[in-house]
C-alpha cells in the first residue's frame, strides 16, 4: 500500500497553468555530486595535461608533462633497446654468413617476414610467389641475380627506381612496334620463335623467321642462348617461368610496347637523409627473400 | 538569485531564447577553434611542402570524387604500430594546402599518408584496374575507368585560382603556366622546366599510367606518388611537447 505524499514533502516551482502544477523534486544526490566530481576532475585535468591555450607558443604543458610524441619515440626506444644486440649482430655479419647462425636465421624469419608481409607482399604475394609482371622470389630463376649480396642491393637501391640515383639501372625491353624497331610481321614471327624454344605450340615457318628477327634484335640481352642475362635484368626466354606471360598475346604486347619493372628504393626513402626502411629491416629482408628456397 | 529569476523572460521570448542559444554556442566555438589562429605550433614549420602541381590537385580532386577517403586515410597517428607500418607519423604542415583535408575518419584500406614512392606506377595501374590480381584479399572495387577517361586542362587555371583564394600560395605565374605544368608532367617529351621551376626539383615528371595520352588514370597516380614525400625529414625535429 503506498501512502499517498503529503503536500509538504513534494514542492512546487510555484507555476500554475490551468491548475496545472510544476513539482520541484531535487536532484538526486548520487547524480549532484557526481556533476560536483566532474567539474573538480575537469579543473584538475587541465592543470595536469597541456590545455591551456595561453601563450602564443603553444598550450600548457601540464605538470605532468605527457606528450603522444615523446610516448611514441620512447615506445620506439624501448624496443630498438630489446632488439639492440641482435640488430648490432646482424649489422656487424657477413650477408653471406647469416644463414650459418642459428640467432640470426631465427631473427631474419621473424622480422625479416614481418618487413616483407609489410613492405613487399603487396607487389610479390604475401607468399612471395609473386604476381603478373611482380617477379616470384620462391623460385630459381632469378631476373637480376640471386645471391644474398645481389639481393640486399637490390632492396636497397630499387630496380629502375627513378628517385634513386644508385638503382640497379637494367636495360629495359624496348617498346618495338612504338618505336619503329620492327614491323608487327616481324614481331609476329619472332613471338612464334619464343613460343617454339619455351617448348610451347607454335607455328614452325614463322618461327624459322622468327630466329633471324630474334639473332639481330633479342640476342644482345637475352642471349645467343635465349637464357637471359642477368646484369641486363634480361629473363629466361627458354623456361615455363613468365614475368608477363607466355601466351601469344602477351608476348606480343611485351615486344609491341615494351616492359620496365620498377622497383622502388628501400633506402632512398620518402625524403633525401631519411630512408624508408632501415639497415637492420633490409638486411634482415634479404636474409628472408634468400632464405625462401630460391636463393642462390 | 536576481538573474535566475529573470530566466523566465528568455523561457517565454523564443526570438530572444535563440539570440542567446546562438551567443552561448558561439562563445564555445571562439574558445575551441581561435586559439588554432595565434598558436605557433598548429602548423609546424617544415621544409619541402610545396602546393600540388596541377596534374596532382586533378588527380587530388579524382580521389575525392570516387570517395577514396571513406576507406583510406591519409593520417599516421603517433603510435608504434603506425609508425612502423607506415612511416613517420603525420604533420599538420603537410595537409596545409589541402582544402579540404583527406585525414579521413575509417580504415578499410590502409592508410595512404606515405603511399608516395612505395609502389611503382604500373603497380598503381594494376592494382586501381583490378586490385585482387596484385591483393587477392582486397576488397577494393576496381578503377579500370580511369585509364579511359581522357582529361583536359581547360578550367585548370581556374581551379589553381580557386584555392589561391583560400590562402594556397599559388602565384600569378604559376597560375599562367597551369595549363602548359599541367600536360608536361605526364609527358616527359616536353619541356617541363617551368613545373620544376615553380614546384621544385623533386617534382616526378613519367607517364604514369604508361599509355600515350592524359587519362584520369595518370593524375590520379601523380597524386598518389607525391603523398607523404615532400617534407624533408632531415632538417626536421619533432617539438615533443604537443
Amino acid at each position: 500500500m503506498s501512502k499517498k505524499p503529503t503536500k509538504k514533502e513534494i514542492q512546487t516551482t510555484g507555476h500554475s497553468w490551468d491548475g496545472i502544477e510544476e513539482l520541484n523534486t531535487p536532484l538526486p544526490r548520487w547524480w549532484l555530486w557526481t556533476f560536483y566530481a566532474c567539474i573538480v576532475w575537469g579543473v584538475a585535468y587541465s592543470i595536469a595535461m597541456p590545455a591551456w591555450p595561453i601563450f602564443a607558443s603553444g598550450a600548457t604543458p601540464g605538470l605532468l608533462g605527457s606528450s603522444t610524441r615523446a610516448d611514441v619515440d620512447k615506445e620506439i626506444a624501448k624496443f630498438a633497446e630489446m632488439n639492440k644486440a641482435i640488430e648490432e649482430k646482424l649489422v656487424a655479419t657477413e650477408l653471406t654468413e647469416i644463414s650459418s647462425d642459428p640467432e640470426l636465421v631465427t631473427y631474419v624469419n621473424n622480422a625479416g617476414g614481418a618487413v616483407f608481409r609489410t613492405w613487399c607482399a603487396q607487389c610479390h604475394g604475401s607468399g612471395a610467389g609473386g604476381n603478373k609482371g611482380f617477379p616470384s622470389l620462391i623460385d630459381s630463376d632469378w631476373l637480376h641475380g640471386g645471391t644474398i649480396d645481389q639481393i640486399y642491393l637490390d632492396v636497397q637501391h630499387g630496380i629502375r627506381d627513378p628517385l634513386d640515383p644508385d638503382t640497379n639501372a637494367a636495360a629495359q625491353m624496348p617498346a618495338h612496334l612504338d618505336d619503329e624497331l620492327l614491323e608487327p610481321a616481324q614481331i609476329d614471327e619472332v613471338v612464334q620463335y619464343v613460343r617454339q624454344i619455351s617448348g610451347q605450340d607454335a607455328d614452325a615457318e614463322l618461327a624459322t623467321a622468327g630466329a633471324e628477327v630474334f639473332a639481330e634484335w633479342c640476342v644482345s640481352c637475352h642471349g645467343e642462348d635465349a637464357k637471359g642475362m642477368q646484369e641486363m635484368g634480361a629473363p629466361n626466354l627458354t623456361d615455363a617461368i613468365w614475368l608477363y606471360g607466355g601466351d601469344v598475346d602477351t608476348l606480343t604486347t611485351t615486344i609491341r610496347h615494351g616492359r620496365a619493372g620498377v622497383m622502388p628504393s628501400w633506402s632512398y626513402g620518402t625524403t633525401e637523409g631519411t630512408s624508408r626502411l632501415s639497415e637492420v629491416q633490409i638486411r634482415a629482408v634479404s636474409a628472408y627473400v634468400h632464405s625462401l628456397g630460391g636463393g642462390e | 538569485m536576481a538573474i535566475l529569476d529573470k530566466h523566465h523572460v528568455l523561457e517565454k521570448n523564443a526570438t530572444l531564447l535563440l539570440i542567446f542559444s546562438f551567443l552561448v554556442v558561439t562563445i564555445g566555438g571562439i574558445v575551441e577553434i581561435a586559439p588554432l589562429f595565434y598558436l605557433e605550433n598548429t602548423i609546424e614549420k617544415v621544409e619541402g611542402v610545396r602546393p600540388y602541381t596541377p596534374l596532382e590537385l586533378t588527380g587530388r580532386d579524382i580521389y575525392i570524387r570516387e570517395g577514396c577517403y571513406v576507406c583510406h586515410s591519409q593520417m599516421i597517428r603517433p603510435m608504434r604500430d603506425e609508425v612502423e607500418r607506415y612511416g613517420h607519423y603525420s604533420l599538420a604542415a603537410e595537409s596545409m594546402y589541402d582544402h579540404p583535408f583527406q585525414w579521413g575518419s575509417k580504415r578499410t584500406g590502409p592508410d595512404l599518408a606515405r603511399v608516395g614512392g612505395r609502389y611503382s606506377d604500373a603497380w598503381h595501374v594494376e592494382h586501381l584496374t583490378n586490385p585482387q590480381s596484385v591483393v587477392p584479399e582486397s576488397v577494393m572495387p576496381s578503377y579500370s575507368y580511369l585509364s579511359h577517361v581522357p582529361l583536359d586542362s581547360t578550367y585548370i587555371e581556374e581551379r589553381l585560382e580557386t584555392d589561391a583564394l583560400v590562402g594556397v600560395p599559388y602565384t600569378s605565374e604559376m597560375i599562367a603556366t597551369a595549363k602548359a605544368d599541367f600536360v608536361s608532367q605526364a609527358n616527359p617529351d616536353e619541356d617541363y622546366d617551368s613545373l620544376l621551376e615553380h614546384y621544385g626539383e623533386k617534382v616526378n615528371v613519367r607517364n604514369f599510367d604508361g599509355q600515350p595520352g592524359l587519362t584520369e588514370m595518370d593524375a590520379l597516380i601523380a597524386y598518389l606518388q607525391v603523398l607523404g614525400t615532400m617534407v624533408d625529414f632531415s632538417t626536421f625535429q619533432p617539438v615533443a611537447s604537443r
